[in-house]
């Protein structure tokens, strides 16, 4: 593997003193995308917030560490992870109709980070927006950054957003659940739009979801997770066709497929589910406070 | 009788007030949503609605428990045309037809407990308790669906996403309807807590006999529960037919451009593709 971009080491982060992540590690290298998969509560959203800088207030990172180019996130000051965000690492956030601000243009939304952060001049940041909107695939770039969030579907509103974020080059990108909220025919086009930019780009990309279908599309490699713990880690091939962990062949089992209407669905076992809590109940027991 | 179909629509046409084009003064402007379908819904028949965002799925479903005025067409339930009664005749059919909505949370009143929330349909139709008392009757129907009888003096926010579902399943069999409109219900959950409610409703479809209209965007969760499938494009029926023939050989094209976007968990780089333009 090529030296990773984003190394996070022996993660623990507690929320009120208790645990959410527990001893999380992984790597991403550019060029590469790295699935974190689970249920809700699994803490998979929580890790992409650690390294963005956001997570809420009550939570503290207990222990290990979030690099990023060989720079430590976590004990990084305001100021300087804030000239790193703008530039170095983006977000593609699941609603885009939340992410975008409701009464302002799409020109004057994608324009501002650009003239702001890369110190562009209008005319530069502009001919760069539609440059950007023309990447992304829209028809009418000029049109596009005259209008309004509101006026554009769903799609459109997440290409936007994807366009936003690899407009400065990042070189990590997050993407939190970006499709859960599409058409599944939309959904396609706008994964293998990710994958394209983020192939041009060699950038490194950490890609939240639940759906293990679209881990085996786009991933690379893949982290199953449950109650912020590591339960399987490796190549997208290896963990979706030839799962080692129960609780992976359980997810899998519990999902349903068009093309094997004859398989009988299963739930997690709920012997499962509770002895995957009692390992993460004897986790936080070993570790008062989070503390390895 | 027993062979005609328990819901027979023709010519259905539901056309709403667009107030997005709302004027200052007069009604505003008509758009019409679901047009002119003919739909024969057998009994006991599992039918999945499916389509994309703006495809009339949900319009189509409401209207066919008369949650929405009907513009033209007919619309036979049991034998009786509903298509343009009015709720006083609509009242005795009502609990009939039941619907189960997609977000428990909004659509379970938060300051009411289950016992409650549970015995409210048969207040509200005049009918008795079937077990004699609200507690007893919520009971039964909470250990219906598999959740611990003691929830009957649970509030709607002490229950995780899929034992809300599961109330508002228990609620739309409380009267034992023959007809049961299910809107998403199981989009937003996890796959484990997916697969309990679709295990749930199978088991109930064999226990009661329900007739069931299941609206969904994912084709994968329609395969699992459903034996026949109505693809809706534009307010359109553009295919339907049993699931294991539409899923085997679709006509449309647009059917199977819907079967081929369903990501399924195996490798397949050919799968993404090259990146398209907007549609």
């Amino acid at each position: 593997m090529t030296t990773p971009i984003l190394t996070v080491d022996h993660l623990v982060v507690t929320i009120k003193g208790t645990p959410v992540l527990r001893d999380v590690s992984l790597r991403v290298a550019p060029g590469e995308v790295h699935g974190l998969v689970g249920e809700s509560g699994a803490g998979k959203s929580t890790i992409g917030k650690a390294v963005l800088g956001l997570l809420p207030r009550a939570a503290k990172i207990a222990g290990g560490y979030v690099m990023f180019d060989g720079v430590d996130l976590v004990g990084m000051g305001e100021a300087e992870r804030r000239k790193l965000l703008t530039k170095e690492i983006a977000l593609i956030p699941q609603d885009p109709m939340t992410a975008l601000n409701p009464v302002k243009r799409i020109g004057a939304q994608i324009i501002r980070p650009l003239t702001r952060h890369l110190g562009l001049s209008k005319q530069e940041a502009r001919a760069r927006a539609l440059s950007l909107l023309g990447e992304v695939a829209i028809r009418d770039p000029e049109g596009v950054l005259e209008r309004y969030p509101h006026e554009l579907s769903g799609g459109m509103r997440q290409r936007v957003l994807i366009a936003m974020a690899f407009s400065t080059t990042p070189r990590l990108i997050i993407a939190d659940e970006p499709t859960t909220a599409l058409d599944v025919t939309v959904q396609r086009q706008i994964l293998a739009l990710i994958r394209d930019l983020q192939t041009r780009h060699d950038a490194a990309l950490l890609f939240v979801t639940h759906d293990l279908g679209v881990v085996a599309k786009i991933c690379d490699r893949v982290t199953v997770l449950h109650a912020g713990r590591v339960l399987e880690q490796g190549s997208c091939a290896q963990v979706i066709e030839h799962p080692h962990h129960a609780y992976t062949q359980a997810l899998l089992a519990a999902t349903p497929r068009f093309d094997r209407p004859g398989e009988v669905l299963a739930p997690v076992p709920a012997e499962l589910a509770a002895s995957l809590w009692k390992e993460a109940a004897s986790w936080d027991a070993q570790h008062p406070g989070g503390a390895r | 009788m027993t062979d005609a179909p328990l819901m027979q629509a023709r010519g259905l046409t539901v056309a709403l007030p667009n107030r997005a084009k709302s004027k200052v003064f007069g009604p505003p402007p008509t758009i019409t949503l679901v047009k002119s379908i003919d739909l024969d819904v057998a009994r006991g028949a599992a039918i999945g609605l499916v389509g994309e965002s703006g495809s009339g799925k949900t319009t189509l479903g409401r209207a066919l428990i008369r949650l929405l005025p009907i513009a033209s067409g007919s619309l036979l339930f049991n034998g009786t045309d509903i298509a343009k009664a009015e709720e006083g005749a609509l009242r005795p059919l009502r609990p009939k037809m039941q619907m189960i909505f997609q977000d428990p949370m909004s659509s379970l009143n938060p300051r009411l407990k289950l016992a409650t929330i549970l015995t409210r349909p048969f207040e509200a139709f005049g009918v008795p308790f079937p077990d004699g008392s609200r507690r007893d009757t919520a009971a039964r129907l909470l250990d219906l669906v598999g959740l611990p009888t003691a929830f009957v003096d649970r509030y709607p926010h002490e229950l995780s996403g899929g034992q809300r579902q599961r109330v508002g399943i228990a609620r739309a069999i409380a009267l034992e309807p023959d007809f049961i409109v299910a809107d998403e219900i199981v989009s937003g959950l996890d796959v484990s807590t997916q697969a309990q409610i679709l295990i749930l409703l199978k088991e109930l479809r064999a226990r009661m006999g329900l007739t069931l209209v299941f609206i969904s965007h994912d084709l994968s969760v329609v395969r699992a529960l459903c034996d026949e499938l109505v693809v809706l494009l534009h307010g359109e029926i553009v295919e339907r037919g049993p699931c294991a023939e539409v899923f085997e050989a679709p006509k449309a094209d647009y059917t199977r451009a819907l079967i081929e976007a369903v990501p399924l968990p195996e490798i397949d780089p050919a799968w993404l593709g090259a990146p398209s333009a907007e549609a």
